[in-house]
């Protein structure tokens, strides 16, 4: 049987991928960066998943105007670094697993959640900075990835409810599949940030580790958090953080902190970075006693 | 929680942050073509074509010409009033070869150095910010 073994949170400001390649991650302005994953990637190699559920988003690269899925799911056999205006990363190809991905997929829309499926696609910065991030840069990455894609663009994105309930169903799907496999789930994007306007630069370390706070242990009082307060207190673009929730969402009732890192800035972006792992390994339960309760279901306020 | 939610209340308070245009559908209709057209982009062909001469370039597009002007005098703030969305506008950012940064400064009343120097710090804080009616 498949099962969820940690979750990671991680920001993915493409800035960081740049110097990774350049190779100024030991530079005076990236090194503190760079440090607070050492840890992580130790951690990692000790601990290497045989699939990890990449929960990001894309950045007008795979999808533009022209359709706006608000999940979708890579059940592809690979993906290409995307080109992103200055030519593709210079890292491997990410691996797939299908078969692993379509079992996912049909148990999402069997659970109500009713995915978009890509089969072909590359994947930007949103991506492949968090595999850099935890994994260096190797010659292919060391686990197969399934991407899991948010519309956090475009008004109105998922709620941070229906993002944590999407995380539980995706539990479910994993702990229903038959292959023996170790699972993680990563969420990406975030923290503060503001990256247009004249609001522009907004930086909010108070609320930021509020937020990290509260992912760690039985809270789930994140999944209530509206829209709006996202916006007001950390930026426009701060909106990615409720991916993180869908990350929390799989994790089940309690999670435990294995590290954790906060730093300000990188380039216009508070970075912020968890790794959690599942305290009682329980699955959460079925859709019809939470998402698909009325409770789950009602708007926030 | 409530049963029903009120789309208009949700999309009227977007309206009362300061200096903040959040990417609704509205928006995403106003700008569709301004966003496609900044997604092309993207293609090195494209970006030759632009620079060699923008005007030209920008009339293939079904664009307004307010939408053209903004973009000629790169008045980011402009674009965004007329639907145009970051990561799309990001697209001039990495044709005209200037960081995302520097780009995002100019939205800013403050030049590039003034902008980093404010990053370095720890970021603009959201001290009276949060809401232009409560003033906080």
């Amino acid at each position: 049987m498949a099962r969820i073994t940690a979750g990671v949170a991680t920001s993915h400001v493409p800035l960081l991928g740049v110097a990774a390649d350049q190779g100024k991650a030991g530079d005076e302005y990236f090194a503190p960066i760079f440090a607070g994953y050492e840890w992580s990637r130790e951690w990692i190699a000790r601990n290497l998943p045989d699939v990890i559920v990449l929960v990001y988003n894309d950045h007008a690269s795979a999808f533009d105007m022209k359709i706006i899925p608000t999940f979708a799911i890579g059940c592809g056999e690979s993906y290409a670094p995307a080109d992103e205006g200055w030519g593709p990363r210079e890292v491997p190809d990410v691996e797939g697993h299908p078969d692993l991905a379509w079992h996912i997929a049909q148990s999402l829309i069997l659970d109500e959640f009713d995915m978009t499926i890509i089969n072909e696609m590359d994947v930007d910065h949103g991506l492949t900075v968090p595999l850099t991030m935890m994994f260096g840069a190797p010659d292919k990455w060391p686990c197969k990835v399934i991407p899991l894609a948010v519309n956090v663009v475009t008004y109105p994105p998922p709620s941070g409810n229906r993002c944590w309930a999407l995380g539980e169903a995706i539990a479910r799907a994993v702990d229903s599949f038959a292959e023996d496999l170790d699972v993680q789930i990563w969420g990406t994007g975030g923290m503060s940030h503001q990256l247009q306007g004249p609001r522009a630069g907004l930086i909010n370390r108070e609320w930021d580790n509020m937020f990290l706070d509260k992912l760690c242990g039985t809270s789930d009082d994140l999944r209530h958090i509206p829209h709006i307060e996202y916006l007001r207190e950390t930026g426009s673009e701060g909106i990615e953080m409720v991916m993180w929730l869908i990350m929390r969402g799989a994790l089940g009732r309690e999670t435990r902190a294995l590290h954790r890192h906060y730093h300000v800035p990188c380039s216009n972006t508070a970075i912020g970075h968890l790794v959690l792992e599942p305290v009682d390994g329980t699955v959460p339960p079925s859709p019809r006693i939470e998402g698909n309760s009325p409770a789950a279901q009602a708007m926030i306020e | 929680m409530t049963d029903k939610r009120d789309i208009h209340a949700y999309l009227g308070e977007f309206d009362d942050i300061p200096g903040t245009r959040v990417f609704t559908a509205a928006r995403a209709r106003q700008g569709y073509h301004l966003n496609q057209f900044a997604m092309s982009l993207m293609k090195p062909d494209n970006r030759e074509r632009f620079r060699a001469d923008e005007k030209a370039y920008l009339d293939e597009w079904k664009l307004t010409d307010a939408m053209k002007a903004a973009v000629l005098r790169r008045d980011y703030n402009a674009l965004l009033d007329l639907g145009g969305n970051v990561y799309f506008l990001s697209k001039i950012f990495s044709t005209d070869g200037v960081s995302f940064a520097e780009a995002v400064s100019t939205m800013t009343d403050m030049d590039f150095p003034t902008y980093r120097d404010m990053m370095n710090k720890g970021g603009r804080s959201p001290e009276g910010v949060r809401s232009i009616k409560d003033k906080r």
